[in-house]
């Protein structure tokens, strides 16, 4: 298995968006290093032909009737909100694509 | 009754002499609220004392007795609930900078249940940041102690939970498990936690670390208080789609009838070996013991996969945590940092969630973001899921020559704060007995089997059952409880120095 | 802002041949959200309909919602999808605003249909088969206003403002396989496939599939490759095309544009394209790089869906008769043409004049209508007739004053204009605007006999057999009676009172 370096801890912190500091990509990169390197053993079952279990249940098919519920109203709904405008969580400005 | 008196009472007992009018349930919060003004600067196990809202509840109580109106099975009994679930009107911070002030504008299903079987919440305890960690450091306000010894750790992440129980500051309380987080502190702070199987206690409204892993559950002094809050929490919530629709097991009645009479108590060779202190194997080689003396029949176990357990954990945690938290973006609720009016929001939820996550959250969430990402899927992510089929193959077998399965909690007894504060591979250690059972989602109790010899720290007995079994845990630990209880003529907690 | 190259159609085809791939989302009609029980309806307030669920509150959980299931189970029937055994919902994760988990919960690999195709007809009847890849279940996000740039545009606003009323709304997102050997047929392969689409999801009831509500959204993806080689090129994804004739000029104008580029000696870059309406051009939006990585797995706080087979042949048994189908069968019963009937199609107007007929109109009033007065309204407006603000009823109630002989076409023209002015239903706008044919006999046969009085020139050529002229009185009297008279009553007066007959 691959090592981590510090310009992939930048990758990651960036698709995470997270704003880390210069020293913290070091230390991240060093700890990470050592964490992945622990871990990568999961890889010895990547060949055996067992079914991955990503939930501990056997449950399916859990679903609710089309009825609507009381929402909660929209004063409670912006009750924690950092900022808001014309009933509207207000945000800085979206770089975004559209 | 004198206040040093009504904090010693177990939950049965105070809810009894409530129900008989012995006490009420103004006097015991009182009692409690005073202990924790008295301890808390000490032990600070609590992030936020509701003292209005707990008396209001208390007398609430009162009131509905003397109008002679069915009272819950544990009204007026006072609880610490671990600051990860939702209430309405009490900030809810999860030990993260991120949610400082956060008020939820709603009550999580397991704080709902509570109210209405009309326990008394005392306030929101201590915790590791989002659930993540073994020790409780990583709280961003601050570490919580051990009551057995203040500079040392009480376990974690619910170490607040499990403290304030030590502490006589409360006699039930709600932890979270979702490696170890209920079961690793009760083992340190000689208390009873129990992990019910996955899926037997609402998860909606508590935050969450790793859905497919995290599961709420009760933390008490004694078996028989853990059973009895675990009926008031458990049961089917139609908001939790992964909930299981089933009765309840008979944990309280289990409780009431200990006995390992007949039973099959396996024992797996891989929790034992490097790692394991001393004092802890003796206590629990004595725990196995004590468990023929009562009549049960040991038979050894082999779960190679378990091997494997600790680092599919450290994946699949990770990966559901980096995307469990992706919603702390400073937008809608919590912290928002750097926002002048000419930043843009993705600067602003990326300077947000630097400011707002500590250290281990970050490191949990690039690990999770790496594990995850195109390229590595298979070789992390992928496997994490196969080495999970494999153990839960491992519990089945072995479920079928026992009946339970019995380890110690954890490898070592309560380390100093700050010893493993800069090792996440030494932190990590600290759930090796417990994370087999949350990958499987089957369920397990801790509770004390004695003090290591070298330090005179407590020692957890682990205790499994296989999913929806979960009364076995309280058939056993009940028995193991009162044997013990009888060799050293009184509670392990009793030998606790005073605070 | 740079002009943007172009090849002729023609040019470009005659190198080029175009493979597209089509992806639309529509949002369904349920009553409520597709993870939590906030009701779907439009118009209400700001954020009034929203829980700790769709706001990705911390502690929330989501819960399927039963119809979101069942309507996208007999979505992938009508496409004549495989319907998967047993299948999951996966986070898709990436941080945007109007997210608020900043995932979106939505299926990956395991989507619960696929493998389909939908037939669809061109103008000149010949049926095109489009392959259908997979339909899958996801959320809507929220909607931004953004604030202090001009006009609503993301690009120079101060900031923006967030209602969430919209997240979690269900949406089945279906996409097409590549589709090919469409040539020069391809804008009209793409236009025909999403209006029989809508028509199937209308079909279906499953959702109004309104386009300019938004309900319906299509993502046209399109790439070039010379004539006679078999790999792709590089496609460009062109977002949000809102309309059916959009999706047309669309791929019209990435066909030219990539013709352009490519026969220059350039390279197509993969990136997001925005359509602008206004001049049916299409500019570049996100490069698809690889730091696009949506570290797909599959959703720990839902548990798998798995369709019972009892379930889905039950659906299947109740799907209605398809689009295509019934159109067949209307046709022979209005009797009218495949190109006329292609014509009602690609105007959507199928449901609407069948509303109508039920609603008492005879079908080829019924038709009249809707093909040509609203026909011109809705193109006019860049919408499809049924987003007309009026309804079969009063289009019926229209024709009924026109058969009775209460209303004549230029009048009945006149209160389809106020009905769709706002002025109120059909009766109301004749009464307000005071329209009503002149049947009054007495004050009719003032008017003619003025007419005659005033044209004596006329009166006489038509005496003296000229019968053709009688047009001209005819108008006389219509303009004397604001045109509220039955143009062929009025020339039976004058010919009678004439004394000629034809
Ligand atoms: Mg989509
Ligand atoms: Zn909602």
């Amino acid at each position: 298995m691959p090592g981590i370096t510090r310009e992939e801890v930048a990758h990651l912190a960036r698709l995470a968006r997270l704003e880390l500091k210069s020293e913290e990509l070091d230390h991240f990169a060093g700890q990470l290093d050592d964490i992945i390197g622990a871990v990568a053993r999961v890889s010895e079952v990547a060949d055996q032909d067992v079914p991955p279990t990503s939930h501990p249940l056997p449950l399916t098919n859990v679903m609710r009737a089309d009825e609507v519920r009381p929402s909660l109203t929209p004063e409670q709904a912006l009750s924690g909100a950092p900022a808001q405008e014309q009933q509207r969580f207000k945000v800085p400005q979206i770089l975004g694509e559209d | 009754m004198a206040d040093t008196v009504i904090i010693k009472l177990t939950a049965a007992e105070t809810a009894e002499k409530i129900a008989s009018g012995e006490l009420t349930a103004v006097e015991v919060t009182e009692a409690h609220l005073a202990r924790i003004e008295a301890t808390d600067e000490k032990v600070h196990a609590f992030l936020h004392v509701d003292r209005e809202g707990a008396l209001a509840q208390a007398r609430a109580v009162d009131a509905k007795r003397e109008r002679g109106e069915k009272l819950g099975p544990l009204a007026g009994v006072p609880l610490a609930l671990k600051d990860i679930f939702t209430t309405v009107g009490i900030p809810t911070t999860v030990g993260s900078k991120m949610l400082e002030g956060w008020i939820p504008p709603y009550d999580a299903t397991l704080t709902r249940r509570l109210k209405e079987a009309d326990v008394v919440i005392l306030g929101k305890t201590n915790m590791d940041e989002f659930a993540m960690g073994s020790s409780t450091e990583n709280s961003a306000y601050g570490p919580t102690g051990n009551p057995w010894d203040l500079t040392r750790i009480p376990g974690g992440s619910g170490g607040g939970s499990a403290a304030a129980l030590a502490a006589f500051q409360a006699p039930l309380a709600i932890g979270t498990d979702t490696g170890g987080s209920i079961r690793q502190p009760a083992a340190v702070t000689a208390t009873v936690g129990v992990k019910p199987t996955y899926g037997s206690v609402s998860r909606y409204g508590m935050v969450a670390f790793s859905s497919s892993l995290d599961q709420g559950g009760p933390c008490a002094r004694t078996v028989l208080d853990a059973a009895l809050l675990h009926e008031v929490i458990a049961g089917h919530d139609p908001m939790d789609s992964t909930s299981i629709d089933a009765p309840v097991p008979p944990v309280v009645e289990a409780a009431r009838n200990g006995s390992v009479a007949g039973m099959r108590v396996g024992v797996v060779k891989q929790f034992a070996g490097e790692g394991y202190q001393a004092g802890v194997v003796q206590r629990f080689n004595e725990s196995v013991e004590l468990l023929k003396e009562l009549g049960a029949e040991i038979v050894e176990l082999d779960c190679p996969s378990f091997d494997l357990a600790m680092a599919a954990y450290y994946l699949i945690a990770p990966s559901e945590a980096s995307s469990n938290l992706a919603r702390f973006d400073g937008l809608r609720y919590g912290l928002r940092v750097g926002d002048d009016g000419t930043l843009s929001a993705e600067d602003v939820t990326a300077l947000t969630r630097e400011a707002g996550f500590g250290d281990e959250v970050k490191r949990r969430i690039i690990l999770g973001t790496y594990a995850l990402s195109s390229g590595y899927y298979d070789a992390y992510y992928g496997s994490a899921q196969k080495v999970r089929t494999l153990i839960s193959k491992d519990f089945e077998k072995s479920f079928e020559q026992v009946d339970v399965i019995v380890s110690p909690t954890t490898p070592t007894t309560a380390f100093p704060i700050g010893e493993r504060t800069d090792d996440p591979l030494a932190m990590y250690l600290a759930d090796l007995c417990t994370i087999p059972t949350n990958l499987a989602g089957n369920s397990a109790m801790s509770l004390p089997c004695g003090l290591a010899p070298e330090d005179g720290l407590p020692v957890g007995l682990q205790i499994i059952a296989p999913a929806m079994k979960d009364d076995r845990l309280y058939k056993v630990g009940a028995a193991v409880e009162a044997a013990f209880t009888a060799r050293w003529g009184h509670p392990l907690l009793e030998e606790a120095p005073s605070l | 802002m740079t002009v943007t190259e172009l090849l002729s159609y023609e040019d470009a085809l005659a190198s080029y041949d175009p493979v597209m791939g089509l992806e639309v989302h529509v949002e369904l009609g349920t009553k409520t959200k597709m993870f939590c029980g906030c009701s779907t309806e439009l118009g209400a307030e700001p954020n009034s309909q929203t829980c700790p669920v769709c706001l990705g509150m911390p502690g929330a959980l989501p819960v399927v919602n039963a119809i979101g299931v069942e309507s996208a189970i007999k979505i992938g029937l009508a496409l004549n999808c495989e319907i998967a055994e047993w299948c999951r919902f996966a986070r898709k994760n990436y941080f945007y605003p109007d997210m608020p988990k900043n995932f979106q919960t939505s299926q990956y690999d395991e989507p619960i249909a696929f493998n389909g195709f939908l037939d669809v007809q061109l103008e000149d009847g010949e049926i095109f088969r489009v392959e259908i890849e997979r339909a899958h279940m996801e959320e809507d996000t929220g909607k931004s206003l953004h604030v202090g740039g001009a006009t609503g545009r993301i690009h120079g606003a101060s900031h923006s403002l967030l209602d969430y009323n919209r997240a979690g709304i269900p949406l089945i997102e279906i996409v097409t396989k590549p589709i090919e050997g469409a040539g020069e047929r391809a804008p009209e392969v793409a236009k025909a496939y999403v209006a029989e689409l809508r028509e199937v999801i209308k079909a279906l009831g499953v959702s109004e599939a309104r386009m300019d509500k938004g309900q319906m959204r299509c993502d046209v993806n399109l790439s070039l490759r010379p004539n006679g080689t078999e790999k792709f090129g590089t496609r460009s994804e062109t977002k949000n095309v809102n309309s059916l004739r959009s999706v047309e000029r669309a791929a019209r104008f990435e066909i030219q544009r990539h013709a352009a580029v490519l026969s220059s000696g350039g390279t197509i870059i993969q990136e997001t394209r925005h359509f602008h309406e206004e001049d049916g051009s299409t500019t570049a939006g996100r490069i698809k790089d690889n730091a696009e990585d949506y570290r797909y797995f599959p959703e720990p706080d839902l548990v798998p869906v798995a369709p019972a087979r009892d379930w889905v042949e039950e659906l299947r048994a109740t799907l209605p008769e398809m689009p295509r189908v019934r159109r067949n069968r209307l046709r022979e019963e209005w009797g009218v043409s495949e190109h006329d009937m292609q014509s009602i199609l690609n105007a959507g107007a199928v449901d609407s004049i069948v509303a109508t007929v039920e609603a008492g109109a005879d079908s080829a009033a019924a038709r009249k209508w809707w093909m040509g007065e609203l026909a011109r309204n809705a193109n006019e407006q860049g919408v499809s007739v049924d987003e007309l603000p009026i309804t079969p009823a009063q289009v019926a109630r229209v024709a009924a004053l026109v058969a009775e002989g209460s209303l004549n076409d230029k009048l009945a023209r006149q209160v389809i204009e106020g009905v769709l002015a706002g002025e109120g239903t059909p009766d109301e706008v004749v009464e307000k605007r005071g329209l009503k044919v002149v049947s009054d006999e007495g004050a009719l046969g003032a008017a003619v006999d003025e007419a005659i009085a005033g044209n004596a020139g006329i009166a006489d050529k038509i005496r003296g057999g000229k019968i053709a002229a009688v047009g001209a009185l005819v108008g006389a009297v219509m303009k004397t009676t604001r045109g509220q008279a039955d143009a062929a009553r009025v020339k039976e007066l004058i010919l009678e009172r004439l004394g000629v007959s034809e």
